[in-house]
């Protein structure tokens, strides 16, 4: 295949890599803290409805993609009560932008950070925590200091999990935060487009290049899981 | 070695026995096995062609017909690449255009079925000041949804009318390219964009929204539906009978009931 460039495709070439980078990276640093926290909050929990609630955490896992942001679309949308109360603190409605884009990330790659989490935490042995305990360390302490650093295997993979879910989304991202070429097209929408539209050259690049950084991305984490 | 061998043997007899069954079904079934032909259609046609599917199955018993329903350029691309299909009902010319010139089906086997309009649709709900496609220049931060022009052919044909009345330039700002139909009914139901551009048979199919404008025939390119047979078919006969079929007075009231302009 001829993979020679034209100057325009050049320029259309980064935007969309540049974008879901970002997008991933600062949607897996929000769900890394918040899939720790909710996962040490409730890993060890036994409530009643548990069992709902983390259904419902999941279910952005068994949903279709067009599903989960047809709900974002609802949730945030503009004739919602959220959707109003971020347009009226910003000026202007959350769809649409780049924000959309990390907020449908976030949404579909919890569900892995917080499942690898749970697993994680339950299997620390409890006594270690109870030791640290009764020497006077408060919860944060053990959480930072005992639990995270015995689990680090599960929320590393669980890290890399999301990234590679956030990078890789597409479904919800299309619907809740739009098509936009250089302001929410992300680097499988652009690929999406490209074929659609049969610039299978530029499909294939965008191919390689995200091929390649999922590579390196992995290669990073590697040593540090053995 | 016996531990292991025991859970094997039930496997194999299960999976005789259930052939033995499937066999039976089959045999029995194929006294009177009805020929099945397979339509790509167009998604869009979808609830006009179950209607029609009810009709014709009960004047036609020999014949079952199943459909495979989706984006008439993947549709294209399936049968391009040899999928087992009979009929190819596009929901845009040139896309038949492609199998015409690329032989899988032939120039005699086709015809166009039927035609359809581009509307402008807004929230029911909304107060909105658009009230034709001129005054899309109007909106300052609002969004327009439109299918993405170069792979959604409701898209392209809304640049065209948007090219027509030369606002597609001032617009640009404010569109936002959806990947189907559906996704702008999506959007304008939802109350997220100021306004949508898209099929007149697509507007019936949702209560929440109103048609504002219809696009003025000349500002776009004809919007019509081929049919064709494909040339590789199995069920050649079978297929014509339904081609046949498509055309007839029953078949174009309901086509006419969903939207469809027939001529």
């Amino acid at each position: 295949m001829d993979l020679l460039l034209t100057k325009e495709d050049w320029s259309n070439f980064w935007p969309p890599i540049s974008l879901s980078l970002q997008v991933s990276l600062i949607a897996t640093v929000c769900v890394i803290v918040s899939g720790i926290i909710l996962a040490a909050l409730l890993a060890r929990k036994k409530f009643k409805g548990k069992v709902l609630l983390e259904t419902c955490l999941l279910l952005p896992i068994v949903l279709p993609p067009t599903v989960t942001g047809f709900l974002l679309l609802v949730v945030f949308g503009r004739n919602s009560i959220i959707g109003k109360g971020i347009e009226w603190l910003f000026h202007q409605p959350i769809i649409f932008t780049w924000w959309a884009a990390v907020i449908a990330a976030f949404i579909v790659s919890f569900p892995l950070m917080y499942q690898s989490a749970k697993a994680g935490f339950i299997q620390i042995d409890r006594s270690i925590e109870e030791a640290a305990r009764v020497d006077g360390a408060n919860e944060w302490k053990i959480l930072t200091s005992i639990s995270i650093p015995l689990a680090s295997h599960s929320l590393i993979s669980g890290s890399i999990l999301s990234f590679a879910r956030g990078l890789g989304e597409f479904g919800a991202t299309l619907m809740f935060a739009g098509n936009i070429p250089g302001k929410t097209q992300t680097l499988p929408t652009a690929i999406y487009v490209a074929i659609e539209t049969g610039n299978m050259r530029m499909a294939w690049i965008w191919v390689i290049t995200i091929t390649i950084i999922s590579f390196i991305m992995l290669a990073l984490c590697q040593p540090k899981q053995q | 070695m016996k531990k292991h061998f025991q859970p094997i043997m039930l496997l194999i007899t299960i999976l005789i026995l259930a052939s033995c069954s499937d066999n039976h079904g089959q045999s029995a079934a194929s006294k009177q096995e009805p020929i099945s032909i397979t339509i790509s259609a167009a998604a869009s046609m979808q609830d006009a062609l179950e209607s029609i599917k009810e009709k014709f199955e009960k004047e036609h018993p020999d014949i079952t017909l199943t459909f495979n329903f989706g984006s008439s350029g993947a549709l294209q691309q399936q049968i391009s690449q040899g999928a087992p299909v009979d009929l190819f009902l596009s929901a845009a010319k040139d896309k038949m255009a492609l199998l015409i010139k690329g032989g899988f089906i032939s120039e005699s086997d086709h015809t166009n079925l039927v035609k359809n309009n581009l509307v402008l649709i807004t929230n029911k709900q909304s107060d909105t000041t658009i009230n034709n496609f001129a005054d899309l220049e109007t909106l300052d931060k609002e969004k327009i949804a439109i299918g993405i022009p170069k792979s959604v052919p409701a898209g392209n044909y809304a640049k065209e009318t948007l090219q027509s009345l030369h606002i597609w330039e001032k617009v640009q700002e404010n569109i936002v390219p959806a990947k189907d139909v559906r996704q702008v009914l999506s959007y304008v139901e939802t109350n997220n964009v100021a306004a949508g551009i898209v099929y007149g048979t697509d507007a019936k199919t949702s209560d929440a929204v109103q048609v504002a404008a219809i696009a003025d025939e000349a500002s776009h390119s004809p919007i019509v539906y081929p049919l064709g047979i494909i040339k590789d078919s199995k069920h050649y006969q079978a297929a014509k009978v339904f081609y046949d079929y498509l055309q007839t007075p029953i078949s174009l009231e309901v086509f006419k009931e969903n939207g469809f302009i027939v001529n």
